[in-house]
Order: structure tokens, then C-alpha cells, then sequence
């Protein structure tokens, strides 16, 4: 029995300790990424314009039809949800007020967050994995092209450029959808909701959002390309370690969402 | 047998006199090496000269990857030394380590080639990343290593999209286009067909004519190793058998190395004893 709990305890213990191993690989690779933008052209190894241009295309361009239809929708749902809130205290005015604040500092990041971890995140952590069992990684170190330079550093700057762009976008898309919506229902017209917006939407509210996304986009990256890289064996591993992506980014990002939604209200 | 020694006759090889005097390109010191707690290798010496082509052979399992997985700079020693072309692997700068792989060609046994690159472009990487030349010499120098190869006509076809024997032959293509000093392959012709296999050993016997290079071979086939090597380094359970000539090799007296010759399982000795407990436990 309490040889069990020990064994128990112990296993804990090892996968606290296994998670907080996790962490630190995280800052060792940004750091080295940082290293490499800053150092690599200085040792004629650059990182590459070309690669980083493509994943931005990958990450950002075509993920645009999909960002762009969750947010119509998650738009309108929340002016149908805040209107039937509203109405209970014949408040439904004051609608534009939830769905603008929210949307800008929370949905926008938090929506196009998720999306990416499931697109990119899952797609990185799949590519890195396939590379390190086809030893394509070990390839790489051997021809004396640095894997992180090669391939971590493109996939970051791209995310850190395109995801607040994308949340930019889904932000925008979401307060139109919002706004048909409330226009309908309430005979709002355009220009007087836009009025409204502008009136209780700070550029403060929306910077809040823009840099959360870009922390969002350098976790997603960072988990991506570690369980990536911590595929062994075959490709059932990377299947793996690919699901495992999606769900430590998601989590990671509604946890970090929820610190800062705190610390942000108490200031 | 007696045909691949006739043919292998007609081509250059290097003197046992000459590779004693040539300098030496690989020198492994005392090379210790584990998987977290488990000792693979136990304490390895061998030298390789410049010229010379070396063939480590040895079952599955005797350690033959794992040598060169720290011949490559890709696993570090627990003790001992590897000086490759007089630089100690582990104990140089990043930069220097960059510098000496840029000296070294590796042709991995599945190839290795980027999924995301057609032939062309995957050969035309290492050119791409260090060197300064205009695009159409890196493809001009490309294209003469494919045709080293003969794989001349298939620059546009994907990885995917090449046969098993086809992506041996990039691979090597690749792992030549720097013109290096020593090239590394990992089982170069296993799991092809006997023409192809043959046609990569020569492929190997005349690198080595006209570069003058260096090269180590990891390979089950004996037939291959007999055919190219000058001489042959033979692991067993992570210890050196015996490192000789073809000859000496064949003709050795020992035990393990008759077996391994000719493809007979070693008989497996147990101690009663053990074998009871091994068979009885409940762990594992
Ligand atoms: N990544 C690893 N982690 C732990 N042990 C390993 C690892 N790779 C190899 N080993 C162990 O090291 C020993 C030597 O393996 P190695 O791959 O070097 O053999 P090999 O001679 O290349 O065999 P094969 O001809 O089958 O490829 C084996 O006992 C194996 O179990
Ligand atoms: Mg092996």
C-alpha cells in the first residue's frame, strides 16, 4: 500500500521534475534563437530571409480563410449572448461596450491563439519530429548548418510577426460581425456603432491584446518545436508528440491568458 | 568471390607501405562511450590515413551507428578522443566544429534528404550555406555531382519521389558536393538490389581515385567490404575484434570472426542459473 503511494509520489516527483526540464529547454531555445538573429550574420550564417518568408506565408496568409469565419462567428454569438444578457436589465445599449473590451483583449488573442496552436503548433512539432527520425536533423548539424538557426528561428520570427497581424485581423472581423448583428436586432446603424467602439475602446485596450498574441505566438512555437524535437523512435511517435503539442500550447496559452487578464485588471 | 577479386584488382589501391606513411585523418583515442548508464563502447583505437578506406564491420547491435553517430560529433564520449584531421572534435570551438564539417561529408543510411527539397536543391544546400558563390556555379556544381552519381535528368523530382537506390546516390551526391576530405556512409548498399549495390561500391572506389579522400564505411554486406575496403575494423559488443587488411580479416583465426564471416549465429552461452532467473522474473 504505501509502497504503491511512494511509487506514486516518486513518479510525480519525476514528471514535476521532467516539466520544469521542459521549461528551461524553452528559454535555452530562445535564447539561442536570439543568438542566432543577432550573431549568425555577423559568422556568415545568417538566418535565412527566404525560409522566414515562407513560414510567415504558411502561418499567417493561409490561415486567414479559417481565422476569418471563427471570427464572423464568434462575433455575432457574442452580441447575441450580450444583447439576451442585456436585456434583463433593459441595458442592451451597453453591448458594444462588453463585446468591444472583450473582444479586443480577450477573444482575438485567445481565438487566433487556439487556431494557430492547432495549424502551426501541431504542423512544427510534426516537421521537426519526422526531420529527427529521417535524421534530417542530424544531417543538418553535420553539413554544419545549425538546426535552430535552420529551422527554429524562421518558424519564430514568423510567428511573432504574424500572430498579432492575424489577431489584428480576427479582432477586426469579430467586432464586424458583432456589429451586422447588433444592427439587425437593435437598429444600431454602422456609423453609430463604430462612434461607440471608438468611444470605449482604448488603443491601450487593443495593445494589450496585440502583445499577449505575440507571447502567444512565442509559446506555441517554443512547445511546438521541443516535443518536435523530443520524438524517438517512429512515426507513431510523432503522432505522439504532435497531439501533445496542441494541448500543451492550448493549455499554455489560456493559463498565460488568464495571468495576464488578472494582473492587467488589478493595475 | 574469386570474380570480385579480379575485379577489384583493376583499380587503384593504395600500398600497405604507402597508407603506413600517409598522414592520418581520424584518430580515435581510448573512445568510451554510453547511453545513459550502459556502456556501449568499450575503449575503441583505430586510425584512419588519408586515402585509406576503412570498413567497420560487425552484428547488429555491436555498435557500429553508435561509433559513428560520435565520429560525426553527434554524441559525446565519455572519455577517450576523436582528432579529425588533427582537431580534436570535442574539445574545439562552435565555430571551428562548423568550420571541420565543412570538411566532412556524411551520407546517412536513409539518406537524410530533405523532404521539403528536390534533389537539386537538397545537393546545392551545404554550397548554399557556406559559400558565397552565384546561384548557377552552385547549380553547375550541383549537376556534376549528380552526374558523378548519374542521377544527371532527376533534379526536379522530390525525395518522395526517388527509389531506394535513388536517394543513396543524392545522398551521396550531397555529401560530396563540398569536395571533402573524409566521407562517412552508413550502410551504403543495404537493401538494394546486387547491380545497384555494386554500382555504389565503385562509385566509392572512384571517389577515392580522384579525390584522394578519405572513407569510412559502415556495412553488413561482406561482399561489398571486401570489395572496397583497404582495411576493415571488425566490432563486437562494443570491443575492437580485430582491425586488419581483407585478407588478414578472412583469413583471421578467431572465433567470432569466422561467424560473423560466414553468417553463422554465435551459439549463445548461459549459465543455467541466470538463464532460470532471467526466464522467471517478473520486472521486465
Ligand atoms: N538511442 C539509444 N539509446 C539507448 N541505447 C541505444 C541507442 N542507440 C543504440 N543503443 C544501444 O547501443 C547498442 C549499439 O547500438 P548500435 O545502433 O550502435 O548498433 P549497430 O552496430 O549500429 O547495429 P545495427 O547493425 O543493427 O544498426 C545497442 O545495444 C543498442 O541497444
Ligand atoms: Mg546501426
Amino acid at each position: 500500500m504505501l509502497d504503491g503511494l511512494g511509487d506514486r509520489m516518486e513518479r510525480l516527483g519525476r514528471s514535476a521534475a521532467a516539466g520544469m526540464a521542459e521549461f528551461g529547454l524553452g528559454a535555452v531555445l530562445l535564447a539561442q534563437v536570439m543568438f542566432w538573429i543577432v550573431a549568425g550574420p555577423r559568422r556568415a550564417q545568417p538566418v535565412r530571409l527566404e525560409a522566414t518568408f515562407e513560414r510567415c506565408m504558411e502561418v499567417g496568409i493561409m490561415a486567414v480563410p479559417i481565422i476569418t469565419l471563427m471570427s464572423v462567428t464568434i462575433g455575432m454569438m457574442l452580441a447575441i449572448q450580450g444583447i439576451y444578457s442585456l436585456r434583463i436589465f433593459g441595458a442592451e445599449e451597453q453591448v458594444v461596450l462588453g463585446v468591444g473590451m472583450s473582444v479586443v483583449r480577450e477573444f482575438g488573442p485567445l481565438i487566433t491563439g487556439i487556431l494557430v496552436a492547432g495549424r502551426t503548433g501541431s504542423s512544427l512539432a510534426a516537421r521537426i519530429g519526422t526531420m529527427r527520425i529521417s535524421q534530417e536533423i542530424d544531417a543538418l548539424s553535420v553539413m554544419g548548418i545549425n538546426p535552430v538557426r535552420f529551422i527554429v528561428a524562421p518558424a519564430l520570427i514568423a510567428m511573432v510577426v504574424m500572430v498579432p497581424i492575424l489577431t489584428f485581423w480576427s479582432s477586426i472581423v469579430m467586432l464586424t460581425g458583432a456589429g451586422w448583428y447588433i444592427s439587425l436586432d437593435l437598429g444600431m446603424s454602422a456609423g453609430a456603432y463604430i462612434d461607440r467602439l471608438t468611444e470605449v475602446v482604448r488603443v491601450g485596450d487593443v495593445m494589450h491584446g496585440l502583445g499577449k498574441s505575440t507571447l502567444f505566438g512565442v509559446l506555441i512555437t517554443l512547445v511546438g518545436v521541443i516535443n518536435g524535437a523530443m520524438v524517438s523512435g517512429s512515426a507513431e511517435g510523432v503522432g505522439k508528440m504532435t497531439t501533445r503539442s496542441v494541448v500543451l500550447s492550448i493549455c499554455a496559452i489560456i493559463v498565460t491568458d488568464m495571468i495576464f487578464a488578472f494582473l492587467a485588471t488589478r493595475s | 568471390m574469386t570474380h570480385a577479386a579480379a575485379e577489384t584488382s583493376s583499380r587503384y589501391r593504395p600500398s600497405a607501405a604507402d597508407l603506413a606513411t600517409a598522414s592520418p585523418m581520424i584518430e580515435i583515442r581510448d573512445l568510451v562511450t554510453h547511453y545513459g548508464k550502459r556502456e556501449i563502447l568499450h575503449g575503441i583505437n583505430i586510425e584512419v590515413r588519408q586515402g585509406e578506406i576503412m570498413v567497420i564491420m560487425g552484428g547488429s547491435g555491436s555498435g557500429k551507428s553508435t561509433l559513428l553517430n560520435a565520429l560525426l560529433g553527434l554524441l559525446r564520449p565519455t572519455s577517450g578522443s576523436i582528432r579529425i584531421l588533427g582537431q580534436d572534435l570535442n574539445a574545439i570551438t562552435d565555430i571551428e566544429r562548423t568550420k571541420l564539417r565543412q570538411k566532412m561529408g556524411v551520407a546517412f543510411q536513409g539518406g537524410a534528404l530533405f523532404s521539403s527539397l528536390n534533389v537539386l536543391e537538397n545537393i546545392m544546400l551545404p554550397l548554399k550555406e557556406h559559400t558565397r558563390l552565384d546561384r548557377n556555379t552552385m547549380r553547375i556544381m550541383a549537376r556534376m555531382k549528380m552526374q558523378v552519381v548519374s542521377l544527371a535528368g532527376f533534379e526536379n523530382l522530390m525525395p518522395a519521389e526517388l527509389s531506394g537506390g535513388m536517394i543513396k546516390r543524392a545522398a551521396l551526391a550531397r555529401a560530396i558536393v563540398m569536395d571533402p576530405r573524409i566521407l562517412f556512409c552508413d550502410e551504403p548498399s543495404a537493401g538494394l538490389d546486387p547491380v545497384v549495390s555494386s554500382a555504389i561500391d565503385d562509385l566509392i572506389l572512384t571517389l577515392r581515385e580522384a579525390m584522394d579522400m578519405s572513407i569510412v564505411v559502415v556495412t553488413h554486406e561482406l561482399e561489398s567490404a571486401f570489395k572496397i575496403a583497404d582495411r576493415i575494423c571488425v566490432l563486437d559488443k562494443g570491443h575492437i575484434l580485430t582491425i586488419g587488411t581483407v585478407d588478414e580479416v578472412r583469413h583471421s583465426p578467431n572465433e567470432h570472426i569466422q561467424n560473423l564471416l560466414n553468417r553463422r549465429a554465435e551459439p549463445e552461452i548461459l549459465d543455467p542459473d541466470e538463464y532460470l532467473r532471467w526466464l522467471t522474473a517478473v520486472n521486465q
